[in-house]
């Protein structure tokens, strides 16, 4: 079982491989199908994110293990110039880029947990992460 | 190290007391009695009263079993198999009602028919003896902590199931009529529980090409916010497929809350009782409402 | 991948294969606007069956095109929206409140058949 995976993000077609690998790999993880649905709409969401504001970056996607629970972590790293106000990026509604802004706020109900680090000038980095059913 | 066939001569005095060189010995010795020790320990476990609920014949045989897998681990230091033999022997026992206790009682008692047999056999060469229980203590007490802990986890998986199963069977979508569901929700509602609901109604929908949804909250106490906004959002979900909605039972305490959280109640179908709702819900399917208890005299 | 669009009688069927990417959801839209000139089309159906995820631009695309036609004379039902894509998409916050929306194709065509028969247009409501 592959456990790691980068899927660099350039243009609009990448977010489709990006959602297809997370639907991946949360499958064999156990999850319903209703929280693969809402895995690959996250990353759909923070993927097209960073082609708004970075033009670029990468999609990563490894798997943790805490308390005998596997955990999806997905994490969307780019090199853009930032995001300058972090917390009205993360309102609904909000979006300097004409969308409907609801990206991240979005992503942030979709998943368990969700950080977002960024620094004017040097980039962004989102991580979500969404806990397996436990193994029955 | 030189084996030893006879269990009274004691052990050379050598030199090397280490664990490593103690532990061969050991197991040496639990394998030559074998026999002696795994039936002094089965009758101790019926002296004690554990496993009632399986026959004489079955304590043997997994006395067998335990046995030699614990002899296994002091051998190669490896908890592996045992665990493996664990989980097993639990998913095979718990359904026959045996309880931690006894698990852990039958364990504990090995172990100290184990520890009287190197007594006898090392009692006289007192810091000899010491060394064998040096070796010998650790690897029993993580034998005792394995089982324990695989019967446990067992035991948590199947109680996770039962529960998933009740789950399953106590969620109510009913279809009353042709397109027509209706959802009562009852008792308290944990966010969880709210979520899984709006899973099975929303499954159900397609299923049964709903086209109208009644969801009833009359059995629900009081929800909190988290519970309100599960509710709007199974409302706006079930729209999404083409499935109108009425809300039937809201109490005051729920209709405030939802106002507080900023739901806007004109956008919802709200009607004051299940019965009521139906009987919108078939107006709006085009049937002619049949009201339960109608007489004569009454106005709708 | 083009989007198949059908006719069937004033109502234009657009029937969504798979993953949809940015492109062919533009594509979709201006395909549709194109045609619904050309044919006078009265009602559009748009079947996402076959989507398992309608994110924030899906959710825009199938919007805007809900609102475009409209104004061409033409209602736009969005059919198919399967369950678990509707609990996603009131999770991220998309809630197709001016589009309408129908279980499946069969009831599309139900609703836009009501909508011509009873002689509304389409900027009633």
């Amino acid at each position: 079982m592959t456990t790691e995976q980068v899927v660099p993000i350039g243009s609009a077609d990448d977010i489709v491989i990006a959602r297809e690998a997370g639907r991946d790999l949360a499958g064999q993880l156990g999850f319903s199908l209703t929280d693969l649905t809402m895995i690959a709409t996250a990353i759909s969401e923070v993927s097209r994110n960073m082609t708004s504001y970075a033009g670029k970056g990468e999609l990563r996607l490894h798997v943790e293990s805490r308390n005998r629970r596997s955990v999806l972590v997905v994490e969307a790293v780019d090199q853009g110039p930032g995001i300058e106000q972090l917390e009205h990026a993360l309102e609904d509604g909000y979006s300097t880029s004409g969308g409907l802004g609801l990206g991240l706020p979005g992503a942030r109900r979709l998943m368990d947990e969700f950080e977002i680090r960024s620094v004017n000038g040097t980039g962004t980095t989102v991580v979500m992460r969404k806990w397996a059913p436990p193994r029955v | 190290m030189t084996a030893r066939s006879d269990a009274s001569v004691p052990a050379p005095a050598v030199h090397d007391r280490s664990t490593e060189a103690l532990l061969p010995q050991l197991v040496q010795h639990l394998r030559q009695n074998r026999t002696v020790l795994r039936e002094e320990w089965a009758r101790r476990i019926t002296d004690a009263r554990l496993l009632t609920a399986m026959t004489p014949e079955e304590i043997f045989s997994e006395a067998t079993a335990v046995y030699d897998n614990y002899v296994e681990v002091l051998e190669t230091g490896s908890v592996e198999a045992l665990q493996d033999y664990a989980r097993d022997l639990s998913e095979r026992i718990i359904p026959r009602g045996v309880e931690t206790e006894e698990v852990l009682g039958i364990v504990l008692l090995l172990r100290d028919v184990l520890a009287r047999s190197l007594f006898e056999k090392y009692q006289s060469d007192f810091e000899l003896f010491k060394s064998v229980l040096d070796a010998y203590e650790p690897a029993a007490n993580r034998i005792a902590s394995t089982v324990g802990v695989g019967f446990v986890q067992e035991r948590e998986r199947v109680i996770r199931q039962q529960q998933e199963a009740i789950r399953e069977l106590s969620t109510p979508v009913l279809q009353v009529r042709e397109r027509l569901l209706i959802l009562p929700m009852i008792g308290v509602l944990d966010g969880q529980r709210a979520r899984q609901l709006t899973e099975q109604l929303l499954g159900a929908i397609r299923t049964n090409r709903a086209k109208v949804v009644v969801i009833d909250v009359t059995g629900v106490p009081g929800i909190d916010s988290t519970v309100a906004n599960h509710l709007v959002q199974t409302v706006e979900a079930c729209r999404l497929m083409g499935a109108s909605v009425i809300i039937t039972g809201l109490s005051s305490e729920i209709a405030l809350t939802l106002v507080t959280i900023g739901v806007d109640l004109s956008m919802m179908t709200a009607v004051g009782d299940l019965q009521g709702g139906i009987e919108e819900a078939e107006r709006m399917l085009g049937y002619e409402p049949k009201p339960a208890n109608a007489s004569p005299a009454d106005n709708l | 991948m083009p989007i198949p669009i059908l006719k069937q009688g004033s109502f234009l069927i657009a029937t969504i294969q798979s993953a949809m990417s940015d492109s062919d959801a533009q594509r979709l839209q201006d395909e549709l606007m194109q045609h619904v000139g050309r044919v006078r089309a009265t009602g559009i159906i748009v079947d996402v069956t076959a989507l398992n995820v309608i994110d924030s631009f899906a959710g825009r695309t199938l919007r805007t095109i809900a609102h475009m036609t409209r104004l061409r004379g033409a209602d736009t039902v969005i059919v198919g929206i399967q369950p678990e894509v509707a609990f996603a998409m009131v999770q991220l916050g998309l809630t197709f409140e001016d589009v309408h929306t129908a279980l499946d194709l069969e009831e599309g065509l139900a609703y836009l058949k009501r909508r011509t028969v009873s002689g509304d247009s389409a900027d009633d409501h």
